[in-house]
Order: structure tokens, then C-alpha cells, then sequence
């Protein structure tokens, strides 16, 4: 056991788990909006729509993340009309590339949490509602959206986990997260007992504050 | 489509073999995730708190920390770990191990935790009537678990662990970062040579999804048959 190498790697590490979190955060955002519009489409009665989110959630769930990548960063610069629109600003960096990757990943999970959360709504409360002669979108947003919340918690926090784990793939096109500055130290330092008790410690953190904090809001939003 | 030509011409046989090399990585993975489990699955479950910790460290740590942080651990430190050992036995020549056996040790710890949570659930969800009157009948221990116990646990466990079986599918792509030939690593070598990532990503995503599509119905038909008498 080196003590030293896993103390003077500590900073590096730390400083590489703020790109981590960004990367987590900003996905988790975009995340949550890509998710909640395909949850509505794929309640949609109309069958063409209600088979397009279906589609995009079937795709992104049975491929590998890493290959949701690799056709973000490295297939799409190899469209000739793409590099000449403003989207290249955007596609040419990896980061953003990452983002985006994930956004979609994450969105496609997203989207089967809240549907079958708002599935499992008890039809009785949408027809109480509706029976007082509250308007069908004051129902959605002050009936279902926050049943709907409570019910996809433990899911969602489940999902958090898995996109926390998700980032490491960044450090494949180039970004140094926690993940990728733990390759760099192990390769240079032949010393991958050490590094990954250290970074894995880092991620093992992360995942416990989802945790508590998931837990927290479950108790918070529990009737 | 030339370029997806068997032959010298083009990279269909190499993509029908690194698709192999992704099946057989997968399947090796998931029956070593299996025998971890059932060394795990009882220490879990164990009464004793010692036992218990160790079970629950194990399934902690790795599904709280990436699966390319274990892979890195494994690529780099293998081979390491391997040559201490043999050195205790007086063998000090370098050990190369093959990216095949890293590979899919490592892919099987991760899918082995997975699997120890299945099982755990799924021996927690079985009614406690059912080891009570089987302990009255006088069934022997062992067949109470073989004929009693497992055949009610698959029933409850086959649907997650087709979840678990889809992740290690996906996750085996993971490896071609230590160059094992599987379909990521084919289709980069593919990509690079002839500048047409898109095309071999794609196709690389079609074929993961045709792995999922065929093993998920194949799974929903054995599903059918362990639940005969629900």
C-alpha cells in the first residue's frame, strides 16, 4: 500500500469530481425535460406517436451508453451539412457531446419511471377532480405532476445512481472526470489498488448522499 | 452495404465474430456474476453480522462505483495480482493474462452483485410457511432447497434476472477499452480504417439492439415456463 500516492492523489481526484458533477448535473436537467416529454407522448392515444416514444426509449434502453456516445462525438462530425451549421459550435466539443449522450440515455429511462408513475395514479383521483370541475390542466399539473413526483422517487434515485456511474464513460472521448483523471494516475503510476480505493471512495460518497437524500424526500412527499 | 461484405473486401466477418466475442464474453460473465452470487447470496442473508457485512460491502461497492473504474482495476492491476501470487510459489517471470479472462472476470463481479440482489429478493419474497412445512414433512435440507425452495425463487427471479442479463450484455462493451475484439472494439478498428464512424456505430447499435431484442424473447419464453401452476 502506497499512503502517499493515494493522499497526494486525492486533490487531483477531487478537483476531477467537479467535472463529474457537472456532467451529472447538466444531464439530469436536460434529462428530466426530454424524459417527461416522451412520458406524455407515449400516453398519447395516437398510435404513430405513442410508437415514436416508444421507439426512442427502446433504443436508448437496449444499446450500450458508450455507443450513444461514439455516434454523438465521433459519427456525427462526419456529416458534411452538420459542420456547416451553428449545431457544430455545440457538437465539436466533447463535453457537450457527453451531455448530450447522456441527456438522451438518461431521458429514455426517465420517460418509463414517470409513465408508469402516472399509470399507477388511482383513476379515482383524476375523477374526483374532475367531478369538483377542475379544468383538465389544473388536474395534470396540481394532481397528477405531484403524485406522479412522489411515485417515481425511488426509481428516479435508482436512475441518479446509474447516471452518476454513467459519466465515467466520458473520460472515453477525451474528458478528464473523476474517471478519466483515475486512468491517467494508474497508467502513469502502476499503482491501480491504490488509485481506484481512492476514486472508488469518491464515487461510493456521491452515491450515498443520492441516496440519503432520495430517502429524505421520500419521507418529505409520503400522505 | 460493400462495406458489411464477407470476405476481404469488407467488415462482415469481422463484425459476425466480435458479435460472437460479445456473446461469449456475456455469457461467461453472467455464470461467473452467478457463482459469486451464490457465495454471496448466503452471507447476505446470514445471521451473523460479520458474514452479513462482507455480503453487503460486496454488493455495495460495485454497484456504487463504475463499471469502468472495475475494469481499469482489472486491466491494470490483474496481471500484478496474479504475479504476487505466483511468486509466493517461487515463479518471478512476467504473467500476461489474456483480455478475454480480465475482461470477463470483471464484467462477472459487477453482474454478480446484480445477481446477489436478485436472489436475495427473490429468497426474502418466498413464504416462511413454506420452509416451516417443509421442515415438518421431514425434508432434508438439501432437497428442501432444490425442490422446495429454487424452483419458487426462479419463478420470482427470472424477470430481473433478464435485467441483469441485459446490463451484462451492454456492459461487455465496456472492454473494449482493455482491446478485446468484441463489437465496440471491431467497430472502432472498422471506423478508423475506413473514416466512417457513423455508419459502423450504427450498425454497432444495431446489432446490440438485435442481441437484447433476441435474448428478451427467448428469456419471456422460459419465464412462461417457470410460472406453469401461477
Amino acid at each position: 500500500m502506497d499512503f502517499e500516492l493515494m493522499i497526494n492523489s486525492f486533490p487531483k481526484l477531487l478537483s476531477a469530481t467537479i467535472i463529474t458533477l457537472k456532467l451529472l448535473s447538466a444531464s439530469l436537467f436536460f434529462g428530466l425535460f426530454i424524459g417527461l416529454l416522451f412520458a406524455i407522448l407515449r400516453m398519447n392515444k395516437n398510435l404513430i406517436i405513442n410508437k415514436f416514444a416508444y421507439g426512442y426509449s427502446y433504443v436508448f434502453r437496449g444499446t450500450p451508453l458508450l455507443v450513444q456516445i461514439f455516434i454523438i462525438y465521433f459519427g456525427l462530425g462526419q456529416i458534411e451539412y452538420l459542420r456547416s451549421t451553428i449545431l457544430w459550435i455545440i457538437l465539436k466539443e466533447p463535453y457537450w457531446c457527453a451531455i448530450i449522450a447522456f441527456a438522451l440515455n438518461t431521458g429514455a429511462y426517465t420517460s418509463e419511471i414517470l409513465r408508469s408513475a402516472f399509470q399507477t395514479i388511482k383513476p379515482g383521483y383524476i375523477e374526483a377532480g374532475k367531478s369538483l370541475g377542475i379544468s383538465n390542466k389544473i388536474i395534470f399539473y396540481k394532481i397528477q405532476i405531484p403524485i406522479a413526483i412522489r411515485q417515481s422517487l425511488p426509481a428516479y434515485g435508482n436512475e441518479i445512481i446509474l447516471m452518476l456511474k454513467g459519466t465515467s464513460l466520458a473520460s472515453t472521448v477525451t474528458l478528464m472526470d473523476l474517471t478519466g483523471v483515475a486512468k491517467y494516475i494508474i497508467s502513469t503510476t502502476f499503482k491501480p489498488i491504490e488509485v481506484f480505493i481512492v476514486a472508488g471512495s469518491i464515487y461510493l460518497f456521491l452515491t450515498f448522499l443520492v441516496h440519503t437524500t432520495i430517502k429524505y424526500l421520500e419521507r418529505k412527499f409520503s400522505f | 452495404m460493400e462495406l458489411l461484405a464477407f470476405g476481404k473486401t469488407g467488415w462482415g466477418d469481422e463484425l459476425f465474430y466480435a458479435t460472437l466475442m460479445t456473446l461469449a464474453v456475456s455469457v461467461t460473465a453472467m455464470i461467473i456474476g452467478f457463482c459469486f452470487a451464490l457465495i454471496f447470496t448466503p452471507l447476505k442473508l446470514s445471521k451473523n453480522k460479520f458474514l452479513s457485512l462482507i455480503g453487503n460491502f460486496y454488493t455495495t461497492v460495485i454497484r456504487g462505483v463504475p463499471e469502468l473504474l472495475v475494469i481499469y482495476l482489472f486491466f491494470f492491476g490483474g496481471s500484478g495480482a496474479i504475479m504476487y501470487v505466483a511468486s509466493i510459489f517461487g515463479y518471478n517471470e512476467y504473467i500476461e493474462i489474456n483480455a478475454f479472462i480480465t475482461g470477463s472476470f470483471a464484467i462477472g463481479i459487477i453482474s454478480g452483485a446484480y445477481s446477489t440482489e436478485v436472489f436475495r429478493g427473490a429468497i426474502q419474497s418466498i413464504d416462511r410457511g413454506q420452509f416451516e412445512a417443509s421442515k415438518v414433512l421431514g425434508v432434508k435440507k438439501h432437497i428442501q432447497f432444490y425442490k422446495i425452495i429454487l424452483p419458487q425463487m426462479l419463478r420470482l427471479a427470472i424477470p430481473n434476472l433478464s435485467n441483469v442479463w441485459q446490463i451484462t450484455l451492454k456492459d461487455t462493451s465496456l472492454i473494449s477499452v482493455t482491446g478485446l475484439v468484441e463489437i465496440m472494439r471491431q467497430s472502432y478498428i472498422a471506423a478508423g480504417s475506413t473514416r466512417d464512424p457513423l455508419f459502423f456505430y450504427s450498425f454497432a447499435a444495431v446489432l446490440y439492439l438485435l442481441l437484447t431484442y433476441i435474448s428478451m424473447k427467448l428469456i419471456n419464453r422460459l419465464e412462461v415456463k417457470y410460472s406453469r401452476g401461477y
